[in-house]
């Protein structure tokens, strides 16, 4: 071994790489893979590969009937797991044209709203680790964990509740569901500006995420783009107002909107989001009817008269869409789940193309992907 | 814009559509050879603006499959879907509206990987969730699947 060996390695004057990030990523959140095509660090092309956790929900639900069904709407968008819920009972309840009990409307609408709140902490908690700030994580989770305990009061699970069912809801609440909720509201109001102080005012964060992978309007519609990433580009798409469900046109409130369309400001806009859902929630206690009635009329076998129907309602992370062909038996001929990742998800091709491998980070945390939604 | 005044826009641009009652959207049944320009005549005509396709989805009727739009208008918020009848279950085509809702070329996909229905002119059309060496698809009535996951 005296002779000293030479190496050459010609290098191409603009190589390409390309590179699979993920399926097991931590900044992926789940099994999904980027195809991405590097040219040095930056980002040519990107390909999502998605499948990798696909049950076959959909035939799944042909086999089964519409109480069972609720249960595996849970497992689409897991951080959203009431408003999956509470999507196939009004459609189911569309159908059969049944009214639910005034107190049910509020109760499913403050629970959503509670679940939009905790999904969004969780988001926050893991889109500031994405970035490198792993404090983020553990302010998020101590304030989730409260939100955690009102559903587990009430509901008797923490994060796939199975709670509201057609026609109503499982069981009736807590008798001290109002009572937890006001007082997670005044302790959420003193924490939240902590997140700001933490993460939104820091500079190293700001330079990371301004002016970062814009999103006109015109792109979000096209590529049908829902929930707080679409507002953040001025796309006026809250199911809540467009087409309102449950207890929410009794009361008035603010639809989150920006203009500018790039990560900050779809940061910005599930903060807010946040303010929001409290005076939402505040406004539904104070109008919330008392009385003991948890469920409407129901057969104890449902059965859907032949016809399409169509549900459409506002989850964490977008619109999700309910569409049910019925032939009249206990079990769907048909049914469709809309959920808002998979939509979102392949906008990143056209938001990450030109921009830093670690600014594609930043980009995906901001639209906040949740994969067993987008694989069904 | 009301159900009927909508109507009659519709057959305006397109004389041979058929309608079907539903009680909350409008259906309209379109050709498949009709399907895009009638497609780009709504989303470029001025009072109707349909630049929002929210579902997209495909429905297995035995005979012959349905391939279903849901689309909206963002800016007046009404709401239409259409429907296209494929001409048996074979080898059964449908012109792709990637060009004019970006997220068809991918709900597209998924209609393809799941029931079968081929997208001409689709730039890009493979399985989305499914390995490309699976066989048959899942979403279509008489599929059997062998290992019995499924069905109970």
């Amino acid at each position: 071994m005296s002779e000293e060996k030479k190496v050459i390695v010609e290098l191409d004057e603009n190589p390409e790489y390309i590179i699979n990030m993920g399926p097991q990523h931590p900044s992926t959140h789940g099994v999904l893979r980027f195809e991405v095509s590097l040219q040095g660090e930056t980002v040519k092309y990107l390909i999502p590969h998605c499948g990798y956790i696909h049950r076959g929900i959909e035939k799944m639900c042909e086999s089964l009937t519409y109480p069972q069904i609720i249960h595996l709407t849970d497992r689409l968008d897991y951080l959203s797991a009431h408003m999956n819920n509470e999507a196939v009972s009004l459609c189911v309840e569309k159908a059969l044209d049944i009214e639910v009990p005034e107190r049910v409307k509020y109760i499913r609408s403050i629970l959503s709203e509670l679940n939009r709140i905790a999904s969004h902490q969780l988001w926050w908690c893991a889109f500031g680790m994405d970035l490198g700030g792993l404090t983020c994580f553990f302010y998020g989770l101590r304030d989730r964990e409260k939100i955690l305990d009102i559903f587990e009061e009430s509901c008797g699970s923490r994060l796939l509740h199975s709670f509201v069912v057609p026609g109503g809801l499982m069981h009736d609440v807590h008798p001290n569901f109002k009572q937890s909720i006001r007082d997670f509201i005044k302790y959420f109001r003193k924490k939240l500006p902590e997140y700001d102080t933490l993460l939104t005012g820091n500079v190293i964060f700001q330079n990371r995420t301004r002016d970062l992978g814009i999103m006109s309007k015109e792109t979000a519609i096209s590529y049908g783009i829902t929930g707080p990433s679409a507002r953040a580009s001025g796309f006026a798409c809250d199911i809540r107002k467009v087409e309102p469900y449950s207890a929410y046109p009794y009361i008035d409130f603010k639809e989150i909107l920006y203009t500018e369309g790039d990560t900050f400001h779809r940061y910005k806009a599930r903060m807010d989001e946040m303010w929001e859902s409290m005076v939402i929630l505040e406004k539904l206690l104070d109008k919330m009817p008392d009385g003991n009635d948890y469920t409407a009329k129901m057969k104890p076998v449902i059965k859907l008269p032949e016809g399409e129907y169509f549900q459409r309602v506002e989850t964490a992370r977008g619109e999700l869409g309910v569409y049910i062909v019925s032939d009249g038996n206990k079990t769907p001929y048909r049914l469709k789940l809309r959920t808002p990742n998979f939509s979102n998800l392949f906008v990143m091709n056209k938001l990450t193309a030109g921009y830093k491998i670690a600014d594609l980070v930043a980009i995906s945390g901001s639209l906040d992907l949740v994969i067993p939604d987008i694989d069904r | 814009m009301e159900q009927e005044q909508l109507k009659e826009k519709i057959v305006a641009l397109l004389p041979e559509a058929e309608f079907m009652t539903n009680k909350q959207y409008l259906d309209v049944i379109v050709p498949a050879n009709k399907l895009h320009a009638f497609v780009t005549s709504l989303k470029e005509t001025n009072d109707l603006k349909f630049d929002y396709l929210f579902c997209l989805s495909g429905v297995d009727w035995s005979q012959y499959l349905t391939v279903v739009y849901h689309i909206t208008s963002s800016e007046y918020g009404h709401s239409i879907v259409l429907k296209v009848k494929t001409d048996g279950r074979e080898n059964p085509e449908v012109p792709s509206l990637y060009d004019i809702y970006a997220t068809a070329e991918f709900h597209e996909r998924e209609v393809y990987d799941l029931l079968g229905v081929k997208f001409t002119n689709h730039p890009d059309l493979r399985r989305i969730f499914l390995e490309d060496t699976w066989v048959g698809y899942p979403l279509r009535k008489d599929y059997k699947d062998e290992i019995n996951i499924i069905e109970r």
